[in-house]
């Protein structure tokens, strides 16, 4: 991506968020909404749980934010370019921002936060960062990132949850989680940290230095804590609360908040993560070794009847191993649409003699238990003889790490892109016992190996594309997991609350261009 | 008077009684009427009770028929209920017999043993016991037997202690006969009545543990029962009240039809007593 490119992409989503604007948004108002569950601190960075990233991302910030896209859109870094050869990222940093405590913020803190910050706490942005040769600040506006080699996903990892920037003058040279600032998060986003009343509610404050021009137009949004699911809803229905974000209530109570008046629903906002629901099949050993077994579950489950049924019409049937807000996703294949006699005929070339297996249901609540029923008699239905075993999370955990299980349901981040959150299920080098999240199902392939790795570093993307490309097909075939669903995890909103998601990450930080039309 | 007279003296034991045949024969008819699994989804979801034939009870969260799993479910609550016992029974009596009999130390021990079990509130250990084992039919069926064998035992035991000393049994002991034929033979068939009072209370009590447990989500999850329709149910219950309300009655006339039963035992083997209530 050359200059003039990147230029234009950046004025494009400029011209795109102000178009969104264009409705005359009011000043003012405070946001009522829920984090759960309470997070363990604010730090980015520093906590990397799911309720840090969603309360802090509107405190902190990235060079780079993402739209529902996935294409960066411009932050504290205002433009940005790489180089011919994919190998050195030059950004150019925004004029005038400040640090909620009034310290300028330059190129210096850029370079702390990726250098010493990041590598030193923050296993994610390691991992990033690992391909990363030198991070220098060429001048107080300019921050250059040499990369090893090319590493094709590096664009995409500096969303704020992930790479947050932080303040050198506070942190540089002290023990970082001791650090007294822990407690009273400073960062340069458009709201700033005001009070944290442990169990209650964390409030957040308009930062009226805010180097956007009008933002943010809310007062503030105070992050309520309650403890039990029916409460959340029941807060949510006596209007005490203005925006559930994704995954606060229960499945099942969706439907029945949603149909209230004066109450939207957006699905967008979760594409940065798009989690993504699998069934692990046993590679290894017993009726799941067989690649024609595997495909004729494929054939045998009802994907479509689960998503209208259990997650009510909401999410996305998958093609293959790359789910649609994965980028590179090879759309020739074709689907493994429901198919019982297909799944039939598989199971009687194969040879198989109605041997027992089991099914892992994920133990984290109803919706997934109806899941592995629906998947039971699916495969019943078929002539597979399978059994149902629940555990609780630790057996879960401890039966996957051990490799075992016949089949199990599970879901994973993708990340945005292949190399971040879908090659891990796939690499023969990631098959290790203990972890129920690395190469759990035991697929070794040294083709699909080699086109991952490569596919990792090539430049520019129509190289990456290519090679991916070849990766799903083999995938496609061999199906080393089930590929259930996309998740959808919708965010529902008092419809007065306007402009609430407007990148792939949602509300975690969505509250920047809200506003209250009340 | 007969036996089944002085029992269908009691008006409301011969209610209980037909309804118990009742529910037995749903649960024979189940696999007739029945004959598809009950987890198959077969119609849309959320179908209300009687908007479509076949389907008189309407359809759950995921389109299966709630009439097949209310008919398969009888048969898993009766059969759990009455293996439950008999385990029960086969710890509690021969425990209770042999702490009644010999007295002494023995007693002492075995009383002992039994306290251990009875100081633990029975739901709270049947949770842990089927969280331990992982649930399956067989491990629910031994936590209730563990949990339900230490009245059983006490029980026995009382009657055993009235029992040794009378005459027929000294008169036994005399003629030479041995401990076990003593217990087995000469008093074990004199406290029948009363255990079968109680063996008919226990069975409605193991109904209600069995639906509790699979209420919480700790049943057999590859087995459709009443308790687990209901607790399957309890999340939609503001939208679909015949989820939950179908299986709901189901076990309260199973139960309320147990006790009564069991009040009619009670009545027909202790016609003195009933005579003088």
């Amino acid at each position: 991506m050359k200059k003039p490119l990147a230029l234009a992409i950046s004025a494009a989503a400029l011209a795109f968020t102000s178009a969104a604007l264009a409705d005359d948004p009011k000043e003012g108002g405070v946001v009522n909404t829920i984090i759960q569950p309470e997070p363990p601190g604010l730090v980015l960075g520093m906590v990397q749980n799911a309720p840090t990233r969603t309360v802090s991302g509107n405190i902190y910030e990235g060079l780079l934010r993402y739209s529902t896209d996935l294409e960066p859109m411009p932050q504290l870094a205002e433009s940005w370019e790489v180089s011919d050869d994919g190998r050195t990222y030059t950004f150019h940093l925004r004029e005038g921002v400040t640090w909620h405590d009034g310290e300028a913020f330059t190129a210096d803190d850029v370079v702390f936060s990726a250098d010493v910050f990041h590598r030193e706490l923050n296993p994610s942005a390691r991992a990033v960062l690992q391909h990363v040769e030198s991070i220098e600040a060429t001048d107080d506006h300019t921050v250059v990132f040499t990369l090893k080699q090319p590493f094709g996903p590096f664009l995409i990892s500096f969303e704020a949850g992930t790479f947050t920037m932080v303040p050198e003058h506070l942190y540089a040279g002290t023990d970082f989680r001791n650090n007294e600032h822990n407690d009273h998060p400073i960062g340069t986003g458009p709201f700033k940290f005001s009070n944290w009343e442990r169990g209650t509610v964390i409030e957040l404050v308009k930062n009226e230095e805010y180097y956007e021009e009008g933002l943010p137009y809310l007062d503030g949004v105070n992050w309520h804590i309650i403890p039990d699911g029916a409460s959340r809803a029941v807060a949510f229905e006596n209007e005490t609360i203005d925006v559930l974000p994704s995954g606060t209530v229960e499945n099942f109570d969706i439907p029945r908040l949603a149909e209230m008046d004066n109450v939207c629903m957006t699905e967008e906002g979760h594409e940065y993560f798009s989690p993504f629901a699998m069934l692990w099949m046993n590679n290894r050993e017993g009726p799941t070794a067989d690649k024609r077994f595997r495909q004729a579950v494929m054939y045998a489950m009802d994907r479509e009847f689960a998503k209208d049924v259990l997650w009510n019409g909401l999410g996305n049937v998958p093609l293959s191993a790359f789910g649609s807000n994965a980028r590179f996703q090879n759309d020739d294949l074709e689907p493994y649409d429901y198919n019982p006699d297909r799944a039939r005929e598989l199971l009687d070339e194969m040879g198989y003699d109605g041997e027992e297996i089991t099914i892992l249901p994920l133990p984290y609540g109803e919706t997934w238990t109806r899941w592995a029923e629906a998947v039971q008699q699916n495969l019943r239905e078929v002539g597979i003889n399978v059994e149902t075993q629940a555990t609780d999370v630790g057996g879960w955990n401890q039966r996957l790490g051990d490799w075992d299980y016949d089949l199990a349901f599970t879901y994973l981040y993708q990340y945005g892109d292949p190399a971040l959150g879908i090659s891990r299920t796939y690499l023969s080098d990631n098959i290790a016992k203990g972890s129920p999240w690395n190469n759990v199902e035991g697929y070794e392939n040294e083709r699909v190996d080699e086109l991952f790795n490569e596919a990792a570093t090539a430049f520019p993307d129509e190289e990456r594309e290519a090679l991916y490309s070849e990766v799903q097909e083999i995938l496609h075939e061999d199906v080393p997991v089930g590929w259930l669903m996309e998740l959808g995890f919708p965010t529902l909103y008092r419809c007065d609350v306007q402009n609430l998601v407007t990148s792939g990450v949602g509300v975690n930080d969505g509250f920047k261009d809200a506003w209250l039309d009340r | 008077m007969s036996f089944f007279a002085r029992f269908a003296q009691n008006r409301g034991a011969l209610v209980g009684l037909i309804i118990l045949l009742l529910i037995i024969a749903m649960a024979i008819l189940a696999p007739l009427l029945f004959p598809e699994s009950p987890w198959r989804m077969v119609q849309r979801p959320f179908l209300p009770p009687l908007s479509q034939d076949g389907f008189p009870l309407g359809t759950d969260t995921m389109g299966r028929n709630v009439a097949s799993g209310l008919m398969h479910g009888a048969w898993v609550s009766l059969l759990i209920g009455l293996v439950s016992t008999s385990v029960a029974l086969l710890i509690g009596v021969p425990l209770g017999a042999i702490a009644g009999y010999y007295g002494g130390i023995i007693d002492d021990v075995l009383m002992r043993f039994t306290e251990f079990f009875q100081t633990i509130p029975n739901f709270a250990l049947a949770i842990v016991l089927v969280a331990i084992m992982q649930p399956s039919i067989t491990s629910i069926v031994l936590a209730i037997a563990i949990v339900s064998w230490p009245p059983v035992a006490r029980l026995v035991r009382a009657e055993f202690m009235s029992l040794r000393n009378r005459e027929y049994v000294e008169a036994a002991r005399l003629v030479g006969q041995s401990n076990t034929t003593i217990i087995l033979r000469q008093i074990l068939p004199n406290t029948l009545s009363p255990i079968i009072v109680l063996a008919s209370l226990m069975v409605a009590t193991a109904i209600l543990l069995e639906s509790a447990l699979s209420f919480l989500g700790l049943g057999d999850p590859n087995v459709m029962s009443w308790g687990y329709m209901i607790g399957a149910a309890r999340t939609v219950i503001r939208q679909a009240w015949w989820l939950s309300f179908f299986p709901g009655v189901a076990i309260l006339l199973t139960v309320l039809a147990l006790n009564l039963v069991g009040e009619g035992l009670d009545d027909a083997l202790n016609p003195k007593l009933s005579r003088e209530r």
